[in-house]
């Protein structure tokens, strides 16, 4: 019992993590329709970001962690302007794959400038790991400060996507994109922030992960990219309650998976639970399914 | 000199080959599925199998790598027919990373990651295509048949349904056209071509490993097929060129680094950029008249 619980609780941290990445692929695709490859490297740079001004300049955790969600912030805005809006109008297709494009991009950029091999990640003080026991389960005091900044995280987006004028905006824009500008609302304004958030959200989990698994590297977006699309997809794509829970499903999944079946299976469980979901249920969890109509 | 030129000619080739699956895929199709590098190494490991585990020659290789590699896409596309465009992509990458891993585990069948070495080179009546010159001429002979039959097949009834597919499947689909099959169509006839390419590269380099089948591969065939012109022939073909010969034009200026990471990165650029500008890339869907060359007129035909 108690190594199920452990499993458990190894397995809502990482799932924490993934939510916060499968945020972004969620709030970008129920707004215009639109898988965006770059958003694994977008986490990954965050948690570059975030090494370099910690390691390279110096700077403290809790000054480096703001600006690096400010700046990958801007990088989600800047590459929506470059990639994206031009193709708005376009077939599905150009967007598809410039967002190919960016993602191979910013990969072989981080790995030009920073090299390839991995780097440790530093740990402020005060988040240094203490060990904590209870009832059988090991827990340390950062898999905590992980869950709850990500649960604060969350019930903060849910709360401004719900109760603010401009998530109300967001959420308009999302039943109806052509009719949203004549209500008044600035699609452009919209989707930038839209961009901007999830990438802010993303790069605290690059973050996070650095912390975590004390180690950052160009190619750490590519998996976790994949597994947080399947959580989003497993949530119901384009739903932000959704995308949460299907991260700590995943999170939970993918724990469960390593410890009773085997570690090795670890990656291919997203990819297991992806291809079920898109055989069977594409709509996920909370989704709705949704007619075509021609 | 020459043999280098060779060389590039040979890579060029192989690559327009599998740009052309491709190409039939997403040019004429319309399906954004990049499964070309699973199929690619689908054909390589069938023929370089037979060859060193049977002794079958190259000339049962080709064929039986083209089958192999077009019967796996024909499941693939009945699989994933049902998905959604951005799913379906996803899919289809997905199986890569499914092919390669299995290339890389099934280490009884494969060897893994140890790869098969001394594959040999084609022989045709004690000829044997040892040099790099005589290869060449094998791989170009190859890259006009199947042009050839991809024009063919773009004036036929198939081709057109695949278009017809590509401008409006709602359409298409109350014209009485089997959307369903079609499509799958499309799939597999675009993996035999890639197929034909990895038969052609394994018996020219002689030695295969699963590194060569990932998903960076069959990017850099979607890339090649959006540079030169997403549906056109001769566009598989002045794209691979332009996406082989760039890297080699960036290390004669003096790029020095990793070549691969600065290759990757022009890669990405390329994407990005093409479709911004020139969506349909260099040749569009038009195609280089090779009358052109005998009888004068226009150089380029519009389909």
């Amino acid at each position: 019992m108690s190594e199920f619980l452990q499993q458990l609780v190894n397995g809502i941290t990482v799932g924490s993590i993934y939510a916060l990445i499968a945020l972004g692929y969620t709030m970008v695709y129920g707004i215009l329709m639109f898988i965006n490859f770059a958003h694994g490297e977008i986490y990954m740079a965050g948690a570059f970001i975030g090494w370099y001004l910690m390691t390279q300049l110096g700077l403290p955790f809790l000054i480096a962690t703001p600006l690096t969600v400010i700046a990958v912030a801007l990088l989600g805005v800047v590459i929506e302007k470059i990639a994206y809006r031009p193709l708005r109008h376009a077939s599905r297709l150009g967007p598809l794959i410039t967002a190919i494009g960016v993602s191979i991009f910013l990969q072989n950029l981080a790995a030009a400038i920073f090299g390839t091999d991995p780097r440790p990640f530093p740990l402020p003080s005060f988040l240094e790991r203490n060990i904590y026991e209870v009832g059988g389960v090991i827990l340390d005091s950062l898999q905590i400060w992980i869950f709850f900044l990500s649960i604060l995280i969350m019930i903060g987006l849910d709360l401004y996507v719900n109760h603010t004028r401009m998530g109300k905006a967001m959420r308009a824009t999302k039943i109806n994109k052509q009719v949203a500008p004549l209500m008044g609302i600035n699609l452009d304004t919209v989707i930038s922030l839209v961009f901007a958030i999830g990438s802010g959200i993303a790069a605290l989990g690059g973050i996070m992960v650095g912390l975590y698994y004390n180690s950052v590297s160009p190619t750490m977006g590519f998996m976790p990219g994949l597994v947080a699309f399947t959580a989003a997809v497993l949530g119901g794509i384009g739903n932000i309650r959704g995308a949460m829970i299907g991260g700590m499903l995943i999170g939970i999944l993918e724990n469960l998976g390593a410890g009773y079946i085997s570690s090795g299976f670890k990656q291919g469980i997203a990819f297991f639970v992806l291809i079920a979901l898109l055989l069977f249920r594409q709509e996920g969890i909370m989704g709705k399914v949704e007619r075509e109509k021609v | 000199m020459e043999a280098y030129l060779a060389h590039m000619l040979i890579i060029i080739g192989i690559y327009a080959v599998i740009t052309m699956g491709q190409n039939i895929i997403l040019g004429y199709t319309g399906l954004f599925g990049i499964a070309q590098a699973a199929f690619y190494g689908i054909g390589a490991y069938t023929s370089a199998i037979l060859a060193l585990k049977l002794g079958l020659p190259f000339w049962v290789g080709l064929p039986a790598g083209a089958l192999a590699a077009g019967l796996f896409g024909w499941l693939l596309g009945l699989a994933t027919m049902r998905l959604g465009g951005d799913y379906f992509c996803i899919a289809t990458l997905g199986f890569v990373v499914i092919v390669q891993q299995v290339l890389l585990n099934w280490e009884a069948l494969t060897r893994g990651a140890f790869g098969l070495p001394d594959i040999p080179r084609p022989s045709l009546w004690g000829f044997s295509f040892d040099t790099r010159l005589s290869y060449c001429l094998l791989v170009w002979v190859l890259v006009a048949v199947l042009g050839l039959l991809m024009r063919n097949v773009a004036d036929s009834r198939l081709g057109r349904a695949f278009m017809a597919i590509r401008d409006n499947e709602t359409a298409a689909l109350g014209m009485g056209i089997n959307t369903f099959l079609v499509k799958v169509i499309a799939v597999s006839l675009g993996a035999v071509y890639a197929g034909v390419g990895g038969v052609l590269y394994a018996h020219y380099t002689t030695y295969i490993d699963p590194s060569s089948f990932s998903v960076m591969e069959t990017i850099i065939v979607l890339c090649m097929a959006v540079l030169g012109g997403m549906g056109s022939i001769s566009g598989s073909i002045l794209g691979a060129a332009a996406l082989i010969f760039a890297p080699e034009l960036l290390r004669l200026v003096g790029v020095t680094g990793s070549l691969s990471i600065y290759r990757q990165l022009l890669y990405g650029i390329i994407l990005v950029a093409a479709i911004l500008t020139r969506p349909r890339g260099i040749m569009g869907m038009a195609e280089f008249r090779f009358q052109a060359l005998f009888k004068g007129g226009p150089w380029i035909r519009e389909i």
